[in-house]
């Protein structure tokens, strides 16, 4: 689980310069081994790849894998806190180990960024003063799908998620901007691989449209098998399924899929061009968003030390309230709860040469907080 | 829930219980014969279905591929048969628990360190893909049909294996008695290597056809794993027969309990309720299934009656 | 070759020396790792009951643990947020108290034990280990769905559990508590192998018709020996649970009970201190291994199987020797 990371050799000259003690360590907690790999890689290269590009040489980051288990998360994040004596803490991908988590870190008065994990209740009446989510809230991805069927101008949705929290909100969020018909709205089982029943109750059900959220493997599983049963609804469904890493695995079967993102690799602007540009450069693959999240996330951080250090909590808060940082995706603002305020994109699954991507094709949520904000009073 | 609805889901249980089946059938043939638990059963699959991706993206042939995912899965077979397994065969189930599990770390990092953490391409081929028309009006995907029939086959092939030639009596006198044979002058350990090799083979076999359906990534293999283990357990250890009926038992419980026990909850509660109570149930289906059969039948329902 | 007793007293004063040394160069963090090896080790004694003791060879226990854990969850959870876990029949406030919470955990899986074990019973082998395997799963499957409780999203619980008299949140004091508690229980598993009942548990194992013809009814004495084995998993899951402040469904996943299997086989079977030699050893490779590479499971693989291979008896038998019946 220990993979020390000390990116600058220059580590050692700072501390021979005795300015150890206004070194920040950051702790980064996320999923580097077993079947959900990915998404963690692909966030701490992310986060990586900003530091490294950055000038400054008092970063320290402690990299920790958590086996996707909530109770090795707690305990990292205990011996981090406790041993390592992290300023700030990131990384976590999974919501049920951000919750298990977040909480407790943030209660003792440590701050923590998340690239990824966005749950409702850490939004709204859980919000904590010292948590920032730097990617989304869970529910935003699917509510602009709701939105984009909605404008696409869907009638009759066929819904499914699997059986688990997160799967719970992707439908509630769904249903929040959508305003047409249910044609069947069902919850699969988590971490099912055969969806032949699923279809054929969407062939049967006169549905004009389908909606799914199905992370991972099951998303591939469903994605090849849909487009084997000949049904030939449109599908839309949220990045989670249809991420860089995971296209690569679905082939032809998702093309013309419109999922919706906050970030893909054609939003113009230079810090974006840059940043894809250097991070294939480096490792040798197209980002994602969970990439882009990672490499934001580090921005958000740097941005703040220049003007405030983690020991002075409210000044390094402020700092990071401000925002003040060249996001991959424009111009970026927090909401009153730490949430960011963003365009949702949808974008259509199209092949480059040989490469499976994603390429914009509108706007399917202008400056979105989320639902939870309301909730939120620290 | 039209008839059309309810013939469909018939089919997809027929399916996903045969693909049970090749993987029920290796591990019933290993723990049957050479009294062996092999957890490890789960990374075969795995293995073969990264063997047919990796042949299918390098030579574009799904034929060539399924071949590689069982030659694949067989070495990889008769390799832990021989390096690991066979000091195993006197010790109690624990020692196999143990030293399988520990397979299955290694064979999982293993395959991640070869072929990195993101899922891997398979695809059917094109001359397999898209839906066919079947009487009544049904529309059903081509290469589902293709895999029952696959599956029969196999089954076909194994009852004839086991009850016609000389290999399968050696295999039903194993089962029966292994130190008897083993004095009538049986080479037991060329048996045993043979009998885990076929299971193995079968499990990549599985590992392939699916995984063209499916996703084709590190772990893939252990949830399947535990409803083999669960079709074997229905079946009765030892019998073919038993894992075939298994197997159909265990994929039409679950196919037909997912579809249908939350329509069954709508009846009296309301359907978000119902939606995920009904669900929750499905998940539980199986096992439940399985229970109900050992509590009936304790050697499950074509196993050696005590 | 040492003596199997003076390997047991070296192996606990060792597990209490680490804490102590680690307590002293201010790191909390291995007291924290030392009460999880104490936490599993427990958990790993209450199955070496059934597994060790009676021959049941449970792949269902996780469900056990992870009631204990639930136990805890669902008690601190209604004592935080205010609200009484039920009010129709009976008024059921929720508590943060520990010895409260014990006894519930204890309770609840003695009845789930219970039950369990009366339906499981009846088969043998391999099919008992399966079907202890399903119940397993029906629990897991169930407490994902619960989402009154989280679901798959699991319960975190802020603050520790009190116990009367000590600070919790303070790590060695916790370790401490978990610490007796694993004493106390070895020495009652000790005790019982030692008493007619183990005695006739142990024959009960090995030849059940020399059992019935005495008189004993060999189904009934590994009953009782399952739900013993049930009650001190599920005090593991509530210790558990408070150890992380939070409980969550993997508690009650196979992986889980295949774990605290592994810890048995790895340590020795049917050893007093095997299950603890066991869990002490995994959780240390878990720690150290980690450092070494990303696909450190590689490693720790490696090691199971070469423990499994040449090390007969687990690592205890492998120090100690084979077991004699008398010293």
């Amino acid at each position: 689980m220990k993979l020390k990371s000390l990116i600058l050799s220059t580590a050692l000259a700072a501390l021979a310069s005795g300015a150890s003690a206004d070194d920040i360590k950051v702790g980064m907690i996320t999923t580097l081994s077993g079947g959900g790999a990915g998404l963690g890689i692909d966030v701490r290269d992310g986060f990586m790849l900003a530091i490294s590009q950055s000038d400054r040489t008092d970063i320290e980051v402690v990299i920790e894998d958590d086996l996707r288990k909530p109770d090795v998360a707690v305990q990292l994040a205990d011996k981090m806190i406790q041993s390592e004596k992290v300023d700030v803490m990131t990384g976590i991908i999974w919501s049920n180990l951000a919750m298990a988590v977040i909480p407790s870190v943030t209660a003792q008065g440590k701050f923590y960024l998340s690239p990824n994990a966005g749950p409702s209740a850490l939004a709204g009446k859980g919000c904590h003063k010292n948590y920032f989510n730097v990617a989304w809230q869970n529910d935003n991805l699917h509510e602009a799908a709701g939105a984009y069927a909605k404008g696409a101008g869907y009638q009759n949705s066929f819904i499914l998620a699997p059986n688990y929290p997160a799967g719970q909100d992707a439908l509630t969020g769904y249903k929040r901007m959508y305003d047409g018909e249910l044609a069947g709205e069902i919850f699969t089982k988590l971490g099912q691989t055969d969806y032949a029943a699923e279809i054929a109750q969407i062939r049967a059900s006169g549905a004009d449209s389908v909606y799914f959220f199905l992370p991972g493997g099951m998303g591939i599983s469903f994605l090849k098998q849909y487009a084997d049963s000949g049904v030939g609804l449109p599908v839309v469904g949220p990045a989670f399924s249809f991420d860089q890493g995971i296209l690569q695995a679905v082939g032809d079967a998702a093309l013309g899929v419109v999922n919706t993102s906050q970030w893909n690799k054609d939003i113009d602007n230079a810090t974006n061009a840059a940043f894809v540009e250097t991070f294939q450069a480096e490792y040798g693959r197209l980002p994602s968003l969970y990439a882009s999240q990672g490499f934001d996330t580090a921005n958000l951080l740097i941005s703040a030390l220049e003007t405030a250090h983690p020991d002075d909590a409210d000044a390094f808060r402020a700092a990071l309230e401000a925002a003040n940082f060249d996001s991959t995706r424009g111009d970026f603002a927090f909401g009153p709860n730490h949430h960011p305020i963003q365009d949702i994109y949808a974008r259509e699954v199209i092949k480059e040469g040989d490469i499976y991507t994603n390429k914009i094709i509108g706007v399917a949520l202008e400056n979105h907080s989320d639902a939870y904000a309301v909730d939120c009073s620290f | 829930m039209s008839t059309i609805l309810i013939i469909e889901q018939v089919l997809n249980g027929l399916q996903s219980g045969i693909m049970l089946f090749l993987m029920a059938a290796g591990l019933t043939l290993i723990f049957g014969v050479m009294g062996l638990i092999n957890l490890a059963h789960g990374s075969l699959y795995m293995i073969g279905a990264f063997a047919a991706a990796a042949v299918a993206g390098f030579t574009g042939s799904f034929v060539l591929a399924l071949i590689a995912a069982m030659v694949a899965a067989a070495i990889a077979g008769v390799l832990v048969e021989m390096l690991v397994m066979r000091r195993l065969y006197a010790t109690d189930h624990l020692d196999q628990v143990l030293a399988t599990f520990a397979l299955i770390l290694i064979f999982s990092e293993g395959t991640r360190w070869i072929f990195g953490s993101f899922p891997l391409f398979l695809d059917i081929p094109d001359y397999l893909s898209g839906p066919v028309n079947l009487p009544g009006g049904i529309q059903y995907p081509f290469y589902r049909l293709v895999l029952i029939c696959v599956g029969l086959l196999v089954a076909a092939g194994l009852g004839l294996l086991i009850t016609r030639t000389r290999i399968g009596i050696q295999i039903r006198a194993g089962e029966n008695d292994r130190e008897m044979i083993a004095a009538l002058g049986v080479d037991i350990s060329k048996l045993y290597t043979l009998v885990f090799a076929l299971g193995a083979a079968l499990a990549g076999l599985a590992g392939a056809l699916v995984g063209a359906i499916q996703s084709v990534q590190v772990g893939m293999g252990e949830p399947v794993l535990i409803l083999a283990f669960v079709v074997i357990v229905i079946g009765g250890i030892g019998s073919i027969k038993g894992a075939l009926i298994g197997a159909l038992l265990v994929g039409l419980t679950d196919t037909l309990g997912g579809v249908f026990l939350p329509q069954l909850f709508k009846l009296f509660m309301d359907p978000s309720a119902a939606q995920s109570s009904g669900s929750a149930l499905a998940s539980m289906a199986i096992y439940i299934l399985m229970g109900a059969v050992l509590i009936w039948r304790p050697t499950g329902l074509f196993g050696a009656r005590p | 070759m040492i003596r199997e007793r003076t390997l047991n007293g070296l192996v606990l004063v060792l597990l209490l020396a680490v804490p102590l040394w680690a307590l002293f160069n201010d790191q909390p963090f291995t007291i924290t790792l030392a009460t999880r090896a104490v936490i599993f080790a427990l958990a790993a004694v209450g199955l070496n009951i059934a597994l060790g003791l009676g021959g049941l060879v449970s792949l269902g226990h996780a469900a056990f643990f992870g009631i204990g854990g639930y136990a805890m969850g669902i008690l601190a959870h209604h004592a935080q947020t205010y609200t009484p876990v039920m009010e129709l029949p009976f008024l059921i406030q929720g508590t943060k108290s520990m010895p409260v919470i014990w006894l519930v955990a204890m309770v609840t899986s003695a009845i789930a034990a219970f039950l369990i074990g009366l339906l499981s019973l009846r088969t043998t082998g391999v099919y008992f280990i399966m079907i202890t395997l399903a119940f397993g799963q029906m629990f897991y499957f169930f407490s994902i769905s619960w989402a009154a409780y989280g679901g798959e999203d699991g319960l975190s619980i802020y603050v520790r559990n009190g116990f009367p008299g000590v600070d919790t949140l303070i790590p060695i004091n916790f370790f401490a508590i978990c610490f007796t508690i694993l004493c106390l229980v070895l020495l009652l598993s000790g005790l019982l192998a030692r008493s007619p009942f183990g005695l006739a548990l142990n024959a009960a194992r090995q030849v059940p018709q020399r059992v019935q013809t005495v008189g004993l009814d060999p189904q009934r004495l590994k009953l009782v020996a399952f739900v013993v084995s049930g009650v001190i998993t599920g005090w593991a899951g509530a210790l558990f649970a408070d150890l992380n402040r939070f409980v969550s469904p993997t508690m009650f996943s196979w992986q889980m009970s295949g774990e605290i299997m592994i810890f048995i086989i790895l340590g020795g079977t049917a050893r007093l201190c095997g299950p603890v030699v066991g869990a002490v050893v995994f959780v240390m490779l878990e720690h150290f291994l980690g450092g070494l590479s990303e696909y450190w499971h590689i490693y720790l693989g490696a090691l199971l199987l070469l423990v499994v291979l040449f090390a007969r008896g687990g690592l205890v038998g492998l120090i100690v020797g084979r077991e004699v019946a008398h010293d």
